[in-house]
Order: structure tokens, then sequence, then C-alpha cells
């Protein structure tokens, strides 16, 4: 078990989302930074699609109430259990009873507490992601609070003092690395890209867009000089996937998120690629953000470093997983 | 290959891609029933397709949600042409719901912005809204929300350029030629009308979302406050 000793707001339980019933409006939610999620499964010996604790808001405190493994991604930040500093991206082993303390990130926004087995809450609507907006999944539908506990259900703890490199070291973007004030992603142009003047086209992907104080998991509102339509239109309401770019008729556009609603009815003036999904993940507010164009193809391509990424990390922790087995006379097979 | 796979603004259907993991298919045309009966039987069809991993049919459109980037966008939205062109309609038996109003008050404050986009005073607004029998076209935005086709054009009324912050669900509303109950509580674009206490989605109910697609609607008033 997990006790939560010390949370803010909107730090919840998430999985890698909650597919299958948007015909229902039921968004996927999900974990915002899904890389960071399958590093710390691959990283533990998990399901790909076990849950963690994403954390939001800083400083973040829980107690292991039983030993087990875990590994904190997503950011990097001044980690502690029982005061002895932990490397994000690394997986350590807790004792029973041992505190762990995450302070607010020195790099990247979302942090992802993972533990072997995942986190075991309810599976609501095949999924173990909370649901905010419809106060379901997780825990009770709902933002962890102090003393809340978690069951945890892995194995006793196995190896540890291995890690992986964080993404944005090992992926380039379309522009080379990011900065912390800078994020460049990659969008494809969408539905309705043709009603906007060529002066708006032009500065979609000209503008530094800044992230604004309104942006959550639903998504992040960014500011710049109004992007304007040929002329006014009312769009009949259309299906919405993470990434969808929406311009609102203030002239601001809205990058929907992982919270995202399943419709909407704003004009879609372009898309951001899965593949750099997780760095708008990563990006606090007030960052800006360039958007590159790219095409189908260019977006299809991006993904192979991601997967190449997560395939060099399976096969690097499978082969370390089974020496240190035999290093320590545990038969290969055997759970613990 | 453009992103834009086909966008026109003839008779043919309009197909784009939403990123590299999905596909809008927009039906020419009105919004008619006749139209939407075609998108149900398109999204029978496509719900049939390996490829697809999700559907959400929206208001006379339908996006598929794809495993995997298709190998051909062209392809697809080939196959989504001639299905259009040769599949029949899909006629739903809906259930019928007859649902109570309390139209106007605090939580219909919206009613006075209906009013004056129609012309039409708030007592001629309630009747034409209650008039109609509505037909859920589509369930999304929020759990178990349904669009309404059945609006009465003449109190059609467009979304909101603010949207209102905190919205109670159950509100009863309007935005452009859609109508439909708020599910949750929340920021809200549509001009409110009028509330009723029904609770469209409880995740622990089977089916969780209260409403399903072909069902039908009548409004009733249960109370007036102007």
């Amino acid at each position: 078990m997990i006790t939560i000793l010390e949370t803010s707001a909107l730090n919840t339980v998430q999985d890698l989302g909650r597919p299958g019933y948007r015909d229902l409006g039921v968004g996927t939610s999900g974990v915002m930074d899904p890389l960071a999620l399958q590093v710390g499964n691959i990283l533990l010996g998990n399901e790909v699609d076990d849950a963690c604790i994403e954390l939001q808001t800083y400083p973040f405190a829980l107690r292991f109430d039983a030993a087990t493994s875990f590994v904190v991604t997503g950011i990097d930040a001044v980690i502690e259990l029982d005061g002895l500093t932990i490397l994000p991206w690394m997986v350590a082993t807790a004792a029973a009873g041992q505190e762990l303390r995450v302070g607010p990130p020195r790099k990247g926004a979302r942090g992802y507490i993972c533990v072997t087995g995942g986190i075991e809450v309810p599976v609501v609507l095949g999924s173990r992601s909370t649901q905010l907006r419809g106060g379901f999944g997780g825990l009770d539908g709902r933002p962890l609070e102090a003393g809340d506990t978690l069951e945890i259900t892995g194995a006793p703890p196995e190896v540890s003092g291995y890690g992986a490199l964080p993404p944005t070291t090992v992926l380039d973007t379309v522009a080379g690395q990011d900065d912390s004030k800078l994020i460049h992603l990659r969008a494809m142009t969408a539905t309705d890209y043709g009603l906007f003047t060529p002066e708006a086209q032009e500065r979609l992907w000209n503008t530094q867009w800044r992230i604004t104080p309104q942006s959550n998991r639903v998504g992040y509102r960014l500011t710049g000089e109004p992007l304007e339509l040929r002329h006014r239109v009312e769009l009949r309401s259309y299906g919405v996937v993470a990434g969808i770019v929406q311009v609102p008729p203030a002239g601001e556009p809205i990058v929907q998120l992982a919270d995202a609603n399943t419709v909407g009815g704003y004009p879609r003036i372009a898309t951001v690629i899965e593949a750099d999904l997780w760095r708008l993940a990563q990006a606090r507010i007030g960052t800006r953000i360039q958007l590159h164009e790219c095409s189908f193809e260019q977006g299809v391509a991006a993904m192979r470093p991601v997967n190449a990424y997560l395939d060099d990390l399976r096969m690097m922790v499978a082969h370390y997983r089974a020496s240190a087995r035999r290093r320590t006379g545990v038969k290969s097979g055997d759970k613990a | 290959m453009k992103n834009d796979v086909e966008r026109d603004t003839g008779a043919a259907p309009a197909i784009s891609m939403i990123g590299t993991r999905a596909m809008l298919f927009e039906a020419p045309g009105d919004f008619t029933m006749a139209h939407q009966r075609r998108i149900w039987a398109l999204m029978d069809a496509a719900r049939a397709r390996p490829d697809v991993r999700e559907l959400i049919p929206g208001v006379t459109n339908l996006m598929l949600v794809f495993s995997a980037p298709p190998a051909s966008p062209e392809a697809v939205a080939e196959w989504l042409r001639h299905a259009w062109d040769t599949l029949p309609e899909r006629h739903i038996e809906g259930r019928l719901f007859e649902i109570g109003v309390r139209y106007g008050g605090a939580l219909g404050e919206d009613l006075a912005a209906v009013c004056a986009h129609a012309g039409l005073p708030p007592q001629e607004v309630i009747s034409i809204h209650h008039g109609s029998e509505y037909t859920v076209c589509a369930i999304g935005s929020a759990p178990g929300f349904g669009y309404l086709h059945g609006l009465d054009p003449r109190i059609a009324t467009p979304r909101k350029t603010v949207p209102s912050l905190n919205m109670q669900a159950g509100t009863v509303i309007i935005g452009g030629m859609q109508a439909g109950i708020s599910a949750l509580t929340g920021p809200n674009g549509w001009n409110s009308i009028g509330y009723t206490e029904l609770r469209l989605f409880d995740p622990d109910r089977q089916p969780p979302a209260l409403f399903a697609v072909g069902d039908r609607i009548r409004f009733y008033p249960e109370s007036i406050e102007l």
C-alpha cells in the first residue's frame, strides 16, 4: 500500500487511457506524457498500461507501506527517499515505511511515479485513469489528497540501480533540441486550415505562441496575435483527438490534450503530431511553442525514433534484469 | 500527399486527416436526418474495418481513429466515398423520452439572447422549443451528451463568443442548429434556455449513457420563469 502524505491540486492516478468509449462521449484521459509512463513501466518490467501517479503540482510526498521498486520519470527534480537523493528515470527500491518526496521540477512539468505492478485502483470502463470531468476512474474520480491510500500488488523488489536516458536527451526535434523557453512541435494542417486568411495561415507557423495559465489536462490555451477566418463559420460538431489545434472566435488557439472533449465545434487549423505530444505535456505555463508544418508522411516517420527509443530500452532492461538475476542466483522465470 | 485527402465544397463528401491516426468524413449538404442516417450506416460499415480502433459519429460527420497510421489514406478515403454512395440509410427505432423543462430563470439565462437573435418573444421561443420532436444524432463532447436534431431554424442561435464558465449539468441548451442537454457541470459555449433534473451519464450503469443514437426526445414545460 501507498499512503499520500502531502499533495496539492490535480495529482491523479492515470494509465495509458480509456479508448473505446468516445462514442458515449467519454474522452480517453490517460497520462499527458505517454512516453514517460511507458519508460517507467518498461524499467520496472510492468505491463505497458500499468497505472501510475501523475504529478502536476509539487511538492508531493508519499509513504511506501510495503517494499517495492519504483521510478520517477517525466521530470528532473529533487527526489528523496527518506532524505537520500534518488535520480529521476532510475529504478530504486524502497523498504516498507520509507517516504518518497518529489520537489518542483527543474526540467519538465509532469512527473510520473511508477511502482512495480502498477497502482491498483478499480478498472472503470476499461481503464484506471482518472476522468476528472466525469468524476470517475482513478481514486473515486478525483485528485489525490493527503491521507489517501493506494493499493499496490507488485511482486517484492527485484533489481534496481539502472535507468533510462530521458527522451529529451535522445530525441531531436525538427529544429534540433528544445530549450526550456521555446519548444518546437511539428503539426499537420487540419480540416479548416483553408478557412483562415493567408495572413493567419502564415502567422500560425511564424508566431512563438505562449502557453497561458488557462491551460490544463483538457488543453493548452495559447496566446499570440489572433488568427482570423476569411468569414465567420458555424461548424457542426465533430470528433476531437489529442493534438488538434482549434481556434475559438477570439482567434487564440487551443491545443486539445489528454482530457479533451470527444467532440468539438471550433474551426481546426492544425494538429500537433502524436510523436511530439509528450513534449507539449512537459511544457510549462509561460513556455513558448513554435509550430513547424509537416506532411502526413513526415508525421508518420516521426514516430520511428520514438518507438526505437522504447524498443532499445526494452532490450536493455531485459538484458540487465536477466544478468542481475544470474548474478544473484535467482533462476529466470522465478517471479522474485 | 497533402494532409487534406479531399476538401471539396461541392456535393462530394469532404475527407481530411486529423493528425496521422484520425480521418474525418464530412457529409455534403444540410444537417438532415437522412444524412445522419447515412452517417450511421457508414459507422456500421467502418466498424468492420480491422484498421479502425474507434469511431466518433458527429453531426453529419464521422471520425475514424486508426490503430496505426493508414498506409494509404487515399485508399481509406476512396473506400469511404464508395460506402457513402452505395449504403442505404440506417433507420434506428429509438426509445421516446419525455422530458420536463424548467424554462428561463437563472439556469436558462441565455433565453433573452435567443429571443433577441430570433426576434421572438420568450413565450414563443419556448413553445417552438417544446413543439418539436428531437432525435439523438450523436453522443459526445461530454460523457452521455446527446446532439439533438430537430431544432426549429427560427430559434437556432450561434454559440456564445464567451462561454459560460460553470454551466450546470442538466441545462437545456441551443448551439447553432443543434439542441441538447448539458451532461456535466463546467464551461459551455451553448445558449442556456432551461433546466432538467435528468442524469445523462453514470459509469456504473449499463449502458452508462442514458441516450443512444436514434432515441427521440420531446420536451414539455414544467415551469416557466421570465
